[in-house]
């Protein structure tokens, strides 16, 4: 746990999260969903300190090699094999401002699709030297960035012929619980996106296209590593001008 | 014209899928020496004030099956009703205690559990003290946005009876599916996703 102690924590509560701009629970494309989602509707309640708190993480946390997943399962001297990458982005809220200290936790098959997890059992073969997750914080201004592989394409028993796209699982803490987020980071151009059913899920195009990375040529580090952008936006908070608490603006 | 209010859009939820093990309980995946230990598997130490309890449980699908792909996160006051957040105001909590929790439901049984602490209570925006609870977020394959749940504790029969949130849930027999059964330290709390015995679920 750690303290910005320079700046002055928020404790607003959250907007309103915009259920349309989400998936629903119920989306029968995406057959696991059907038995998974609540039929009844949400009960509303604007968050209480229950939510607008939340646990917080340290840089210290951190090992040398979290945000590597080239090297940080690798044997001394050797190197996940793909297209080596690097992505980054930044953290900001809903209206715009940098959230430092998120802990952003990631996940990825290797460059063959494949996952290291034992109930995984695609017929590509594990790279010996791919773990696949990796985490970092962001900075003071929200900035994060990640060395991986670009992960690639899966089959999965959904339909009889669903391939997910190239994607990168994201955990995303805030400064608020409610502000808890996991979602898949997409690759600028992949012409899978628009054919999976887990993408499908989410009703709006503009919010599907938040999910895809763009090239980012200006950052490739020549003869080692291209580069992909991808932002994050997490609940804002209101401010807290009209109601009976201590700090305002 | 008007001005713009110059908002961004929230970045969209996707399901966590059936290997979010791999990113958030690595070593529980085996995927060993990445991380010391997974994230969020110890919220108290032996300095923790408070009693300790055991809180355990299965989330549960439509047709009756405990999920064993589930990912459970708790977030709880310490005994004094302080949260250990920067956000909290009222005061410092525990520094012994992280207040936050995470475990991968078991592979074979489905079985979720979390060594913490009875929280104290807190108050609702309107200053009424909320009865003590536990927030829960729970995703998993085939959950498209994680979702948020309290469990409140048998014992605190009055408490719970003026507890702002429980007092808004107008089809009162759903209460008792956000209060967890006691055998002793041990709450058990099960999570059903649909159905007749469908968990209240919230939008916060």
């Amino acid at each position: 746990m750690t303290d910005f102690s320079n700046r002055k924590p928020e404790t607003g509560a959250f907007f309103p999260r915009d259920r349309g701009w989400h998936a629903p629970g119920l989306t029968p494309g995406y057959k696991t969903s059907v038995l998974r989602s609540p039929q009844k509707a949400l009960l509303s309640l604007d968050g209480t300190i229950s939510e607008i708190t939340g646990p917080v993480f340290g840089h210290s946390m951190l090992g040398e090699l979290d945000n590597d997943l080239i090297h940080n399962f690798a044997k001394s001297g050797e190197s996940a094999i793909g297209e080596r990458i690097i992505v980054h982005g930044r953290v900001l809220d809903e209206r715009a401002r940098p959230v430092p200290g998120a802990l952003l936790e990631f996940w990825q098959a290797n460059a063959g699709g494949r996952y290291r997890h034992k109930k995984e059992s695609y017929l590509a073969p594990l790279d010996p030297n791919f773990g696949g997750c990796g985490r970092t914080i962001t900075d003071e201004n929200g900035f994060y960035s990640f060395r991986t592989i670009k992960p690639g394409p899966y089959p999965w028993p959904n339909g009889v012929n669903d391939w997910r796209p190239a994607h990168i699982h994201f955990s995303v803490f805030g400064h608020g619980f409610a502000q808890r987020l996991i979602t898949q980071m997409y690759f600028e151009g992949d012409p899978m996106i628009w054919k999976c059913p887990i993408v499908a899920t989410i009703p709006d195009r503009a919010a599907i296209e938040q999910l895809i990375a763009p090239l980012d040529w200006a950052n490739t580090i020549p003869m080692d590593a291209r580069a992909y952008k991808f932002d994050i936006v997490l609940r804002g908070r209101r401010s807290t001008l009209f109601e009976n608490r201590m700090e305002g603006n | 014209m008007v001005q713009s209010l110059g908002y961004l859009k929230e970045t969209p939820s996707q399901t966590a899928g059936p290997y979010v093990h791999i990113g958030c309980t690595p070593n529980f995946a085996d995927i060993t020496g990445v991380y010391p230990s997974d994230l969020g598997s110890s919220m108290v130490n032996e300095r923790t004030l408070g009693d300790r309890i055991t809180v355990t449980g299965r989330v549960i699908d439509g047709a009756g099956s405990p999920l064993k792909d589930a990912l459970v996160e708790v977030w709880q006051a310490d005994a004094s009703g302080l949260y250990n957040s920067p956000a909290e105001m009222r005061g410092t909590a525990d520094p012994n205690f992280t207040g936050w929790g995470r475990c991968a439901s078991d592979g074979q049984t489905g079985v979720y559990s979390f060594e913490t602490i009875k929280p104290g209570r807190a108050p609702f925006r309107d200053g009424r003290k909320m009865a003590p609870h536990i927030t829960f977020w729970i995703v998993a394959r085939g959950i498209n946005i994680g979702l948020h749940t309290r469990m409140y504790f048998p014992e605190e029969v009055e408490a719970n009876a003026a507890d702002p949130l429980l007092m808004r849930i107008e089809h009162r027999h759903r209460v008792l599916t956000m209060v967890a059964t006691r055998e002793g330290s041990v709450y058990n709390f099960d999570i059903h996703l649909q159905g007749e015995k469908e968990t209240v679920f919230l939008d916060i």
